[in-house]
């Protein structure tokens, strides 16, 4: 700023340090019709994966299966427990933060699943919670399902033996 | 040089708001058909390279995760760009340049309808002094179209024709969103809706998807038996700010279309992105194609404007009548940016 040049009419005058512009656009989100379909799963308390044929099985699915570029067409209805196969917990205050930390976010591998679904871990203590924990699903009151993942409220260990869970890139081939 | 050529080209038709299917599923079909046409599975081809943006979903991360409806396993060597397909398929003629690769797939989508589309374009604009007016891309080609009348360069008759015959043609071309035949007398008779443009003017808002194979050499002509060969592609961008340029020409396309080689030979069909119709007769001029050029036969983007996807498919349209026979030599340009700040230019010619 020290070399700048001002015009006579804007010598002395105060500089402007920063500016704010705010912006905002509206979208209307288009689930798309795997989407739908887990979603429409939910609110029959149901935890909906796909396949394409021969492909693995998706949880929540996009439409495509992503080894294969083709459509998954084929439901599988997976059962409500499963495996913790990597967990974060928050320990710090973000925007538009819903929970009270710290709390546990973790990826549950579903049994029957090939594609671990996020969501909380909860009546676990951040010091006991681990990889290859088995957990299952906690539900809302039938009356308060709908087309959401918050239709479960949490997952929690369900006192199973923990299960060994691979390292990444063990068993990857192509 | 390497000889390059479109051996394949693959359109959804383009609608107002594709509202039941998500993006991979709208885009999966529209791979499945191109690859299909070239007769390669998506471990014959050698580079990917895709053009669209976030900012049409409203969804970070949205772009690049269609990627799953290509299928990349065992991993592909991809690129894609925050562009009009028709600069994806620019990056894959660049890769295939270099020679370790024969084969690419260029493929972009955008749905314009989620969001408010004119609003949305405008946040590619100076942040500081333009950006925060919001000038609504409408707007925006209402001030060229001004200057083109005000300059003595158009008249709004002028743009009338534009209208009346580009969705005449496009009532020949089932991918078109928006097809009629009424004359440019009745067009001129509508009330204009941001002046001087009436909403005749102004291209449909439109979701698709559309995707090219391309091919080098000796490989092109085992895929192809009349591959479409790109004799020369070019582009050019001019400054952002519209008061730096003289909006009534457009040199960006005029340089672009020289470095491409359009002056060596009459070019029998032109598809020019025009989504304003005064902005045809600005890329008219630009590119020497006389009153009795064959310009626009799919109808152009006044017919069909899925943002990110009008300029590849203006490639595709003129790559495929090469590829039919029914053309020899053609020109397709696309746009992006404000009032044609960028443009590329693609000569294609047939052998034989």
């Amino acid at each position: 700023m020290t070399d700048l040049t001002l015009p006579d009419s804007l010598v002395g005058v105060e500089l402007v340090r920063s500016v704010r512009t705010p912006a905002r656009l509206e979208f209307t989100y288009t689930a798309g019709l795997a989407t739908t379909r887990f979603l429409q799963g939910l609110a029959e308390g149901k935890i909906l994966g796909e396949r394409a044929p021969g492909g693995k099985v998706y949880v929540p699915s996009r439409g495509a299966d992503p080894q294969l570029g083709v459509p998954t067409t084929e439901p599988v209805d997976l059962p409500h427990t499963g495996t913790l196969v990597s967990f974060c917990v928050v320990n710090v205050a973000f925007y538009g933060q819903g929970m009270e930390i710290p709390y546990t976010s973790g990826l549950i591998l579903l049994d029957g699943s090939d594609l671990p679904l996020m969501h909380l871990i909860q009546e676990c203590s951040v010091d006991d919670v681990h990889i290859g924990m088995r957990v299952e699903a906690v539900w809302v009151d039938e009356a308060d399902l709908g087309p959401t993942l918050e239709s479960i409220r949490y997952f929690r260990p369900n006192g199973e033996p923990d299960v060994l869970v691979n390292q990444p890139g063990a068993g990857v081939t192509w | 040089m390497r000889d390059v050529a479109v051996i394949a080209f693959a359109q959804m038709p383009s609608v107002r708001a594709e509202t039941v299917l998500n993006d991979v599923e709208m885009l999966m079909p529209v791979i499945q058909d191109v690859r299909r046409r070239a007769g390669l599975d998506q471990q014959q081809i050698g580079f990917t390279c895709s053009g669209s943006t976030d900012y049409l979903s409203g969804q970070a991360f949205s772009f690049v995760s269609t990627l799953d409806g290509v299928g990349p396993w065992p991993p592909i060597q991809e690129s894609h760009v925050e562009m009009d397909g028709a600069w994806a398929l620019y990056e894959a003629w660049v890769k295939l340049q270099l020679g370790e690769l024969d084969t690419a797939l260029v493929y972009c989508y955008g749905k314009s309808a989620p969001g408010p589309i004119h609003e949305v374009l405008s946040r590619q604009l100076d942040p500081y002094h333009v950006a925060p007016l919001w000038p609504d891309a409408v707007s925006l080609a209402a001030l060229q179209a001004r200057s083109m009348l005000d300059a003595g360069k158009a008249t709004e008759a002028q743009f009338a024709e534009v209208v009346a015959r580009s969705r005449r043609n496009a009532l020949n071309n089932p991918n078109a969103q928006l097809a009629w035949d009424r004359s440019a007398a009745d067009l001129l008779a509508e009330e204009p809706m941001v002046d001087p443009l009436r909403m005749s003017d102004c291209p449909p808002i439109s979701d698709g998807a559309s995707a090219v194979i391309l091919a080098a050499g000796d490989r092109a002509r085992e895929l192809c038996s009349r591959p479409a060969w790109i004799r020369g592609i070019d582009h050019r961008i001019e400054p952002m700010a519209l008061g730096l340029r003289d909006l009534t020409v457009s040199a960006s396309t005029r340089l672009a279309g020289e470095k491409a080689g359009i002056g060596d030979a009459p070019v029998d069909v032109a598809e020019l992105h025009a989504p304003f119709s005064p902005q045809e007769l600005i890329l008219r001029e630009a590119l020497g194609l006389g009153e009795h050029a064959n310009v626009n036969p799919s109808g152009g983007a006044l017919a069909a404007n899925p943002v990110m996807v009008a300029g590849l498919t203006r490639i595709g349209e003129v790559a495929q009548r090469i590829i039919d026979g029914t053309a020899s030599r053609g020109v397709a340009h696309a746009t992006s940016g404000p009032c044609l700040q960028q443009n590329l230019v693609c000569v294609m010619e047939g052998e034989g």
